[in-house]
């Protein structure tokens, strides 16, 4: 059995979601870590859920960044253990300096929430035909500097991009791992695509599961 | 003894800031073209203790590099002086 733990922040929406969708898809073991304590590494899987951690307050992800919860993530991370960051996850992850670049605001100002049809790369480059997940987020539009960027490129460390680019990020990045490849961010939702809605393209709920699925299979 | 710091961060003159560029334009729609540039930053005021203002200017200078900007997408300028 997986033992994952999901780090929650005063503000985080997502935690819940992600939670169940770990125990009833996947049989995970979960645990809901609160940003005030510290843990020992002894999960084999850590995610950072979507959300709105300190109301966004200063930058996103900016306040979380510099937590308890956070600082027992360094130590995880450093030990080689995987972390995932969705959304507001991911922009934590950029703030802790534990994924470089960062997320700025969408180019058009407007939140975005809708499904984006995306291209997985590396790890993820057997993702299925139609491979789309839904995003929703203000601050997605992903930059950083030029030299990093090249790195980024040449350690072949983008694992998705978007076919249509909603929010102006750079090289089309929706999200990338460390030079580690343990440390994983990215902006769409995979956790919103698990359940079969009216609302939502009929093979939705194989994508979520796919993401997951191979997530799991890197452990 | 008691300092008072102000922060300033700016986005980098390379980060296209779209909140400037909504001013802007919205300036411009009311017929003015004499504003060339509009860009929006963040102003934070942060009262501390302090032995003295080497001291105070050395942890703000650090809360800033640690906390307040991100380097990847904006510049910070500081200045302390003392509280009255």
């Amino acid at each position: 059995m997986i033992k994952a733990a999901v780090l929650v922040f005063p503000g985080s929406n997502c935690d819940r979601d992600l939670g169940e969708s770990l125990v009833r898809f996947f049989s995970c073991q979960v645990q809901y870590i609160w940003h005030k304590e510290s843990f020992f590494a002894e999960h084999d899987i850590y995610f950072l859920p979507g959300g709105f951690s300190y109301g966004d307050y200063l930058r996103s992800g900016a306040l979380a960044a510099h937590t308890r919860s956070m600082s027992s993530l360094r130590e995880a991370v450093a030990k080689g253990r995987m972390v995932v960051g969705i959304c507001n996850g991911f922009q934590i992850l950029t703030e802790s300096k534990l994924l470089p670049g960062a997320l700025l605001r969408n180019k058009s100002l407007k939140h975005i929430c809708k499904d984006v049809p995306l291209k997985g790369e590396n790890e993820f480059q057997d993702a299925p035909n139609g491979f789309s997940l839904p995003i929703s987020h203000s601050e997605g539009n992903y930059i950083a500097p030029y030299e990093i960027l090249q790195e980024i490129e040449e350690n072949r460390q983008v694992l998705f991009r978007y076919r249509e680019n909603p929010n102006g990020s750079l090289h089309d990045i929706a999200g990338l791992c460390d030079k580690s490849r343990r440390v994983i961010g990215l902006m769409p939702h995979p956790e919103r695509a698990l359940f079969p809605t009216k609302d939502k393209r009929e093979d939705m709920p194989l994508f979520g599961r796919y993401f997951f699925e191979k997530i799991f299979s890197l452990l | 003894m008691p300092y008072k710091a102000n922060v300033v961060v700016r986005y980098k003159k390379s980060v296209l800031e779209p909140q400037g560029q909504a001013i802007l334009l919205s300036l411009r729609e009311q017929g003015d073209e004499s504003f060339l540039d509009v860009r929006v930053g963040k102003y934070i005021e942060i009262l501390l203790e302090a032995e003295n203002l080497q001291a105070a200017e050395e942890k703000v200078r650090k809360l800033a590099e640690d906390l307040l900007h991100n380097p990847v997408m904006e510049n910070c300028s500081i200045t302390v002086s003392q509280d009255d």
